[in-house]
């Protein structure tokens, strides 16, 4: 408990400084803010004067600041420029299926990745051990959005066997309830539903999974070898152990524990991966939504999928650096 | 006795993967290098009564556009290869640029470990809470799309690692003896770090600016396929595949010989960065 | 009949030979000494019998027998029923040699189950008796510890009682104290003794140090650059050693270059992989060597390796 508090603590002023960031946002972008929020447009200057009055831009900055850092603390990340909408209605609604979409991913990436670096690692030397190895070098080296792109044309569009993008067939009217379509279309009295929302996840996620899955192979395997080079392993055989024992109980908990620490640093790359995955799929998750307020100059959007993204970010390091210190009894306070 | 150079380019050969990676990797540059002189039509020509030719293997192409046209009747071998003074030479660009001013900011943030470490540790958490593409974004938000933006904006996100890697190793190396040595023989602070301390970093250093580089060019094409990169006409491989989706079916090779090339790229300086590594550190070949 | 017969025992690592043809047996009950520097292939032998050298090693005898079995020729289901029941071996350095991320009970209790098919409760309390056996005080609650937090000798102590859990008939120990403080390697060596005793374990004890031996073992042997080159009953051997090595290793003991500058010490280094002998291995260096060790290997003989014994 106390070592999670003096994480929290410790996390206290990144995330200040995130969203120090986030608000300089739309300051840093040359020329008059409302000029640039407005796209431009020329304002008379009652209008003009207006608007600075009710953004409050007349403030002096640090007092813009703290306002901004209260209306977060409430939860308002503003209203949209183009839908006028308010940012965090938006951003609740398309969440999810980003998450789902980076969770689907990282399920991939974790499981494949584990088995394939595990069997690379016990038949090492083998043709397995160097196609595995070849594979994941390959697939860390692919650009996501292309290796989008192939797989559309070869399942989707020249074979059929996946759709091309969305996340469930029209025909089913599932309702939203969680926002995350495999839970949603679950509870459609149709099972054929849940079917397709799996099938409509499929692609995206071993698109976003790929490098990250070749990351966690590549881990794997190079942990594995250096555990099962360790004295334990041959005291385990001394007790007279079976290979599955000895590979399954003993080597991989010790094995894991730097892989957990790769899975961790993946999830980074797998928010940044999913806008382009969002994008190519038409996905309707806030990866895309950034893109279409960045290309409309929507900087509120902007500003708080920036904000949000990094915070998730932290989150999920901030769970990573516990699930170490559990699986990793060293890390525990306590030691002699 | 071989001097260190040759040992360590005996290691790299023995890398038969990373050895072909070399070639490879050699033969793109010299194409890229050489594009105005190997392309055959300027790139952002566009050749209206050719749109969307088929390239030479393929039914209805011919050697006029070996690989091919887009849907703007230009030819694609020409930008592919003046696409690769742009995507090569950004990825350059962007690892230099993230490289040296990193390094820098770790040897100083190892040195003066109590006063000038933390904030600039704490800066780096900031930068490091986004991940990389999506700090590049942002600062291409700021600034606007564009060649020269976005190497500041990939440089921007990988100036963290560099930073933490240099102090990292700079901090291992701090307490050792041989350092202590050149500082009681007079050693000044700038001298003990770029002479004594930087060279015994540079073997994780070297392995990760050549990642660096492959990151920096999918980052780049990355950029460059949302639109927030190298902005069209200009060829970069990546923004060559942003309108290519709507041509899966009828143009696959619009959409798969840009896509190719990055991977041939990407691929060879992985392949390459791992015969460094596999070279540079004998501790870690044995696991292989 | 011996306990353990082996027979011309040999682990290769490509051409290396790290065992070159190791002849020794141990009886029921008898604390067997194994001495010799590194390099000498005294721990290597011991973990080919085991079955612990794994590729690119090989290891090959005439015979190896144990209880009856031909150990090398038992298949891969076998050997295990065997190996951490019948035979147990207590290694080096306990603090790497024991899983950090698992408790010691844990640990403790998984060879009692593989072996003796103890569950839960019963486990439990077998483990907390052993515990007491190897002397560790508390021994309910440090089941729940993790090797990292306790001490070197607590370690071994731990490892010992995880290798006669199923009561072996003989505990192979190598280098058990040679990482452990000096007082504490006194007390561990006192608890092997006693627990053979307790037991009638054979016990071989695998070290450098001559003077272990000779307070601790029935019978030694002294191996040189992968072969047995002296074996004989203690103390007879340390009082009239046949063999040069053990000439030499004894003559190199501080007592007995009281009042001398330096230890004597045999010229030159054991042989590696690359410049072995073609005569005996220790041609080179010996003292006393002769035209015909040169030409051939001498075979073990009464006891001793050597074309001419004193």
């Amino acid at each position: 408990m106390k070592a999670l508090l003096q994480k929290l603590l410790m996390l206290v002023p990144t995330v200040l400084g995130i969203t120090i960031v986030a608000f300089g946002l739309i300051r840093l972008v040359p020329g008059d803010p409302i000029e640039v929020m407005m796209g431009e447009r020329r304002l008379d200057p009652e209008a003009h004067a207006a608007l600075v009055k009710q953004l409050g831009l007349d403030q002096p900055l640090p007092v813009q600041y703290l306002d901004y850092l209260g209306k977060l603390l409430q939860g308002d990340l503003g209203r949209s420029m183009v839908s006028k909408a308010p940012v965090s209605e938006e951003f609740a609604a398309l969440f999810p299926a980003t998450i789902e979409l980076a969770f689907m991913a990282l399920f991939l990436a974790v499981v494949m990745g584990l088995l394939l670096g595990m069997a690379a690692a016990l038949k090492r030397g083998t043709l397995l051990d160097q196609g595995v190895m070849g594979l994941a070098t390959v697939g860390y080296s692919m650009p996501v959005f292309w290796w989008g792109l192939l797989l559309i044309m070869t399942f989707s569009v020249n074979l059929g066997w996946t759709p091309v993008s969305g996340r469930v067939a029209i025909e089913y009217e599932v309702q939203r309830v969680t926002g995350f379509m495999l839970i949603d279309a679950a509870m459609h009295p149709e099972p054929g539903a849940w079917w397709s929302a799996v099938r409509h996840l499929l692609l995206p996620g071993i698109v976003l999974g790929t490098a990250s899955m070749a990351v966690v192979a590549r881990m794997t395997r190079s942990s594995m070898l250096e555990v099962l080079r360790e004295d334990y392993i041959r005291t385990a055989r001394a007790k007279g152990l079976p290979m599955t024992r000895i590979v399954g109980v003993h080597a991989l908990r010790n094995a894991l524990i730097p892989v957990l620490t790769v899975i961790g640093l993946q999830m980074g790359g797998l928010l940044a991966g999913a806008v382009l995955t969002e994008t190519i799929f038409s996905w309707p998750g806030i990866g895309k939504w950034m893109i279409d307020a960045i290309a409309r100059r929507d900087y509120p959007v902007v500003q708080a999928g920036i904000l949000m993204t990094a915070l998730t970010f932290i989150a999920v390091n901030l769970l990573v650096d516990l699930l170490n210190g559990i699986v990793n009894p060293r890390l525990r306070a306590g030691g002699h | 006795m071989n001097s260190p150079f040759q040992e360590f380019w005996q290691g790299f050969k023995a890398n038969r993967g990373a050895f072909i990676a070399l070639l490879v990797f050699a033969a793109l540059v010299l194409a890229a290098v050489f594009a105005p002189w190997l392309a055959p039509y300027d790139p952002i020509q566009q050749h209206r009564a050719h749109l969307l030719a088929p390239p030479v293997w393929m039914d209805g192409g011919s050697w006029q556009f070996v690989f091919g046209t887009d849907e703007l009747g230009r030819d694609l071998l020409s930008r592919l290869l003046h696409g690769g003074r742009a995507s090569l030479g950004l990825g350059l660009a962007a690892v230099v640029l993230s490289l040296v001013p990193g390094v820098l900011l770790g040897l100083l943030a190892a040195f003066y470990a109590r006063s000038l470490g933390p904030v600039v540790m704490r800066v780096m958490d900031i930068l490091l809470a986004l991940p990389s593409l999506l700090l590049a974004i942002c600062v291409i938000t700021v600034l606007g799309p564009g060649l020269v933006n976005t190497v500041l904006a990939i440089a921007i996100g990988a100036l963290p690692g560099f930073v933490r890697l240099t102090r990292a190793a700079a901090l291992t190396e701090l307490p050792k003896e041989y350092v202590t040595a050149s500082r009681v023989a007079g050693a000044g602070t700038l001298r003990l770090m770029l002479v004594t301390v930087l060279p015994n970093c540079m073997a994780p250093l070297i392995v990760n600016a050549s990642l660096g580089f492959s990151s920096a060019i999918l980052a780049a094409a990355g950029l460059g396929f949302l639109g927030l990169g190298v902005q069209a006409p200009l060829p970069e491989w990546g923004t060559m595949l942003s309108s290519a989706r709507d041509y899966i079916q009828r143009a696959s090779w619009v959409v798969t010989l840009p896509g190719l090339t990055i991977l041939t790229a990407v691929l060879s300086i992985n392949l390459m960065g791992d015969g460094l590594r596999d070279a540079l550190d004998p501790k870690l070949k044995r696991v292989h | 009949m011996a306990l353990l017969q082996i027979d011309n025992l040999r682990v290769r690592f490509g051409a290396f030979p790290a065992v070159d043809g190791v002849d020794l047996h141990v009886n029921a009950g008898e604390v067997l000494g194994i001495v010799g520097e590194s390099g000498s292939g005294k721990s290597v032998s011991m973990m080919g019998l085991m079955g612990l050298i794994g590729a690119p090693g090989v290891v090959t005898a005439d015979r190896c027998e144990f209880l009856g079995h031909e150990l090398l020729k038992l298949s891969e289901r076998e050997r295990r029923r065997v190996v951490g029941r019948d035979v147990a071996m207590v290694f080096q350095d306990a603090l790497t040699a024991l899983n950090p991320s698992y408790t010691v009970g844990f640990q403790i209790e998984e060879v009692l189950k593989l072996h003796l098919g103890l569950k839960g409760r019963a486990a439990r309390e077998r483990a907390v008796a052993l515990l007491e056996q190897v002397e560790i005080p508390d021994a309910a609650r440090r089941l729940q510890a993790y090797p990292h937090e306790l001490s070197g000798g607590m370690n071994q102590r731990v490892m010992i009682a995880m290798a006669i859990a199923c009561g072996p008939k003989l505990l192979i120990a190598d280098e058990p104290t040679t990482a452990l403080d000096v007082t504490i390697q006194a007390q561990i060596v006192d608890l092997l003794l006693r627990l053979q005793r307790e037991q009638g374990m054979a016990l071989i004890m695998i070290t450098h140090d001559l003077a272990l031996v000779a307070g601790l073992a029935q019978r030694v042997a002294v191996m040189y650059a992968g072969q047995v080159v002296e074996t004989g009953p203690v103390p007879a051997l340390f009082d009239a050693p046949q063999h040069p090595y053990t000439q030499a290793l004894l003559a190199a003991l501080p007592e007995h270059n009281q009042g001398a500058r330096r230890l004597q010490a045999l010229p030159g280094i054991v042989p590696g992989a690359h410049d072995r002998p073609a005569g005996c291995l220790l041609s080179p260096r010996c003292p006393k060597v002769q035209p015909r060790c040169h030409a051939e290997r001498p075979a073990l003989v009464q006891g001793v390796r050597c074309f001419f014994p004193s």
